[in-house]
């Protein structure tokens, strides 16, 4: 591999291919298995949510661990866009974005007065109490545990004003005419992952992405310099939580439920594996390590005795037992157990992500780092401001 | 004042469980510099301790008895707990009083499993950024709930308190008050004085041993002893053993008061979490302190009274809590200044 710069022509071959592989998702993820629209259209969503953090978390080190909550905010502002403005998904998108970057603003604007670890139990702290206010007090809003849907006799305004609002029994999102589940949903979702991914690159590319990167290497020394970063920092936050806003929005545009089970800290988490997964602070990583995650989660979650069996079918029946009893821990309802270790073994062996790895692999493989292995920008440097 | 004096006694246990989850988290932050997510993963194990060993002692002889029918035709089953065979009385009195005696299991269990954790994982994450120990624990955390989730399964399994605790103290009576007025269940009782003999035992340790002498120096500047010749890294890798028995042994005597399953052990990380950033990071009194502070705000926010002001206010007011500490006084309040100020 090339030492790649970042030039302009670069990044718009980057993008190029990027939306062409994304638009092929069908065909080249159908020899997978996981060519079919219900999981193609989950890749998309995760891809902007983990693209989302990783502004925040790439760039600029900060760990949120509340992000979830944005996801959360992003649904129900779009289900209940559903319910008073009609199926139609554009309204609902935007006002889902616009909601969660309020929203983001002032948690980000709390919560970046500290920083490190603090930062991190903050912003925690501010999503747990989003995910216990969702499932008591604000039930009017949320529908509590049984989730937020849809009912037939909802305001839906702008359906009534085209006509559409007798429309009874599916209560899908519908976009001019086009139902967005299955195909169709897929695409709509696969647009905004592009969009998402243009603003991305020129985030990354911009003085503010270089700003950002500036926080993360060397918080102090930018604060020596006369810099204040808190509105860099604040700004990122933001963006950061209107991706995961607008990821919100597409759960519900291509199934109209919110629940709060979406808000949990675990989700949270589950976030931030997909960014260290792919590599935090590279403009791809993050969507590879979504899209591994998710198809992982939804092969391992599929597997049960009977697969297993069949899979390992070819060794003698004592072993075959032994086997299929040990590997049925991790599949199927255990697919917990195996995030859990692939969490591990990543932060452990791979903290720089699989693009990193890959990195190394080429450059084992001979070719050699020219210009000094061009890594993450801040990868060795110290901490900043604990 | 009846009722004051009731919602501070019902905060009192669940303040004595963060006290002591928040006393190790600290404990392990203050000598190894770790934070670490899989501490309450420690308290849950403490709780399936004391299932494991009810589930043991309990285990039951079935013999059949001919001469009698059951009325479905089937010979009557007499199940009778092994260990009331062999020891007879006393066999009964182990099985009554199982959660306690579990303690005398958790101990090793848990120091062994502190001990492994250390030096396992934990060890290589010491010069690690704290994002990263925070994910790898957190990762840990999944695994070990996922696996007492798998052998146990999903449900809560209710533990009892031997009989002669399992009624209510008419604690009022003590104070003064007409009987009847301030009623509180034995067993939480004990768990506070438990709780309040942990915590004890532990600073008593830290405070007049020569071993916890070492500790605390090596908590305050880890190199200058070094310097001295002592190897404090053997030193602190105990301070996690006991960091893990003090989880545990909370999780134990819970056990009656929560019926454990998988996940106690996450829902308990993030409030003792919040619980060691408002007593202030590293400073042991403050994790105390702000566990019982917090135990019994929580109790006071779930009043009838409070919620019909703030509604939800219970939910949150830990939360809260802390938000408002932190940007406050960052140190925490018990917090040394320029420690962790971040």
């Amino acid at each position: 591999m090339k030492p790649v710069k970042a030039t302009a022509r670069n990044d718009h071959l980057l993008f190029v291919v990027f939306a062409v592989v994304v638009l092929a998702m069908p065909i080249w993820l159908a020899p997978l298995g996981a060519g079919y629209p219900d999981l193609m259209q989950k890749f998309a969503i995760y891809g902007l949510f983990a693209m989302g953090f990783n502004i925040l978390f790439g760039l600029t080190g900060y760990l949120s661990f509340g992000h979830a909550a944005f996801l959360g905010v992003g649904s129900y502002t779009a289900v209940w866009s559903f319910k008073l403005l009609g199926m139609n998904p554009l309204p609902a998108i935007a006002l889902a974005v616009v909601t969660t970057g309020v929203f983001a603003w002032v948690i980000g604007y709390i919560s970046l007065r500290r920083t490190g670890i603090y930062f991190s139990i903050l912003t925690l702290a501010f999503a747990q109490m989003s995910y216990n206010l969702a499932y008591s007090v604000l039930t009017p809003i949320t529908n509590g545990e049984t989730g937020l849907r849809v009912l037939n006799d909802d305001p839906r305004i702008l359906d009534h004003m085209v006509g559409r609002g007798e429309a009874d029994g599916s209560l899908v999102a519908t976009l001019f005419g086009v139902e967005m589940n299955g195909m169709p949903g897929f695409y709509f979702c696969a647009a905004f992952l592009i969009i998402g991914m243009y603003i991305s690159i020129r985030i990354f590319r911009s003085p503010f992405g270089l700003m950002l990167r500036a926080i993360k290497t060397n918080q102090n020394r930018l604060n020596y310099t006369g810099v204040s970063t808190r509105p860099y920092a604040l700004t990122a936050f933001v963006i950061s939580g209107m991706y995961a806003g607008l990821a919100g929005g597409l759960l519900c545009v291509t199934d109209p439920l919110a629940g709060a089970e979406r808000m949990q800290w675990t989700a949270s988490g589950e976030v931030v594996l997909m960014t260290i997964l792919g590599g935090a602070g590279t403009l791809v990583g993050p969507i590879i390590g979504a899209g591994l995650i998710k198809y992982s989660e939804n092969i391992f979650s599929a597997f049960n005795e009977q697969t297993l069996h069949g899979i390992f079918a070819f060794l003698p029946d004592g072993i075959e037992g032994a086997v299929v009893s040990v590997a049925g821990l991790f599949v199927g309802e255990g697919w917990h157990l195996t995030l859990g270790l692939l969490f591990m073994i990543i932060v452990i062996f791979l903290p720089g992500g699989l693009i990193e790895g890959g990195k190394r692999l080429v450059d084992m493989t001979g070719r050699g780092p020219r210009g000094g292995g061009g890594g993450r920008a801040g990868d060795a440097a110290p901490q900043a401001a604990e | 004042m009846d009722a004051i004096l009731l919602q501070i006694l019902n905060g009192l246990d669940k303040g004595g469980a963060y006290a002591l989850i928040a006393l190790g988290l600290t404990l392990v932050f203050g000598t190894l510099g770790v934070v670490n997510f899989a501490h309450g993963a420690l308290f849950m194990l403490g709780a399936f301790c004391a299932v494991t060993v009810n589930q043991l002692i309990g285990l039951e002889q079935v013999t059949q008895d001919p001469t009698q029918l059951t009325p479905w035709g089937t010979p009557v089953e007499i199940r009778e707990p092994y260990i009331v065979s062999w020891l007879g009385d006393t066999g009964l009195l182990i099985l009554e009083y199982s959660v306690p005696v579990s303690i005398l299991a958790a101990i090793p269990v848990m120091i062994v499993i502190g001990l492994v954790m250390e030096r396992g994982l934990i060890q290589f994450f010491y010069k690690r950024p704290h994002a990263e120990q925070i994910l790898v624990t957190f990762g840990l955390a999944i695994v070990l709930q996922e696996i007492i989730k798998t052998l146990f399964g999903a449900n809560p399994l209710p533990q009892t308190p031997p009989d002669a605790l399992r009624t209510a103290a008419d604690v009022g009576v003590m104070f003064g008050f007409e009987p009847g007025q301030i009623v509180y269940p034995w067993w939480r009782l004990v768990y506070f004085l438990f709780a309040a003999l942990v915590i004890g035992s532990v600073f008593a340790f830290l405070q007049l041993t020569t071993f916890g002498m070492v500790v605390r120096a090596g908590m305050a500047d880890r190199e200058t002893v070094g310097l001295f010749g002592i190897d404090i890294q053997k030193r602190f890798t105990v301070v996690f053993g006991l960091a893990a028995v003090v989880a545990g042994l909370a999780g134990v005597m819970y056990t009656p008061i929560l019926p454990p399953d998988y996940h106690m052990g996450m829902d308990f990380l993030v409030l003792s979490f919040v619980v060691v950033v408002v007593g202030g990071m590293g400073s042991l009194p403050g994790a105390v302190a702000a566990g019982f502070l917090l135990g019994i705000l929580q109790s006071f926010a779930s009043m009838t009274e409070v919620k019909s002001i703030f509604p939800g206010i219970d939910q949150i007011i830990i939360y809260l809590v802390a938000v408002v500490i932190l940007l406050v006084r960052p140190r925490g309040l018990m917090g040394r200044k320029g420690v962790m100020e971040g």
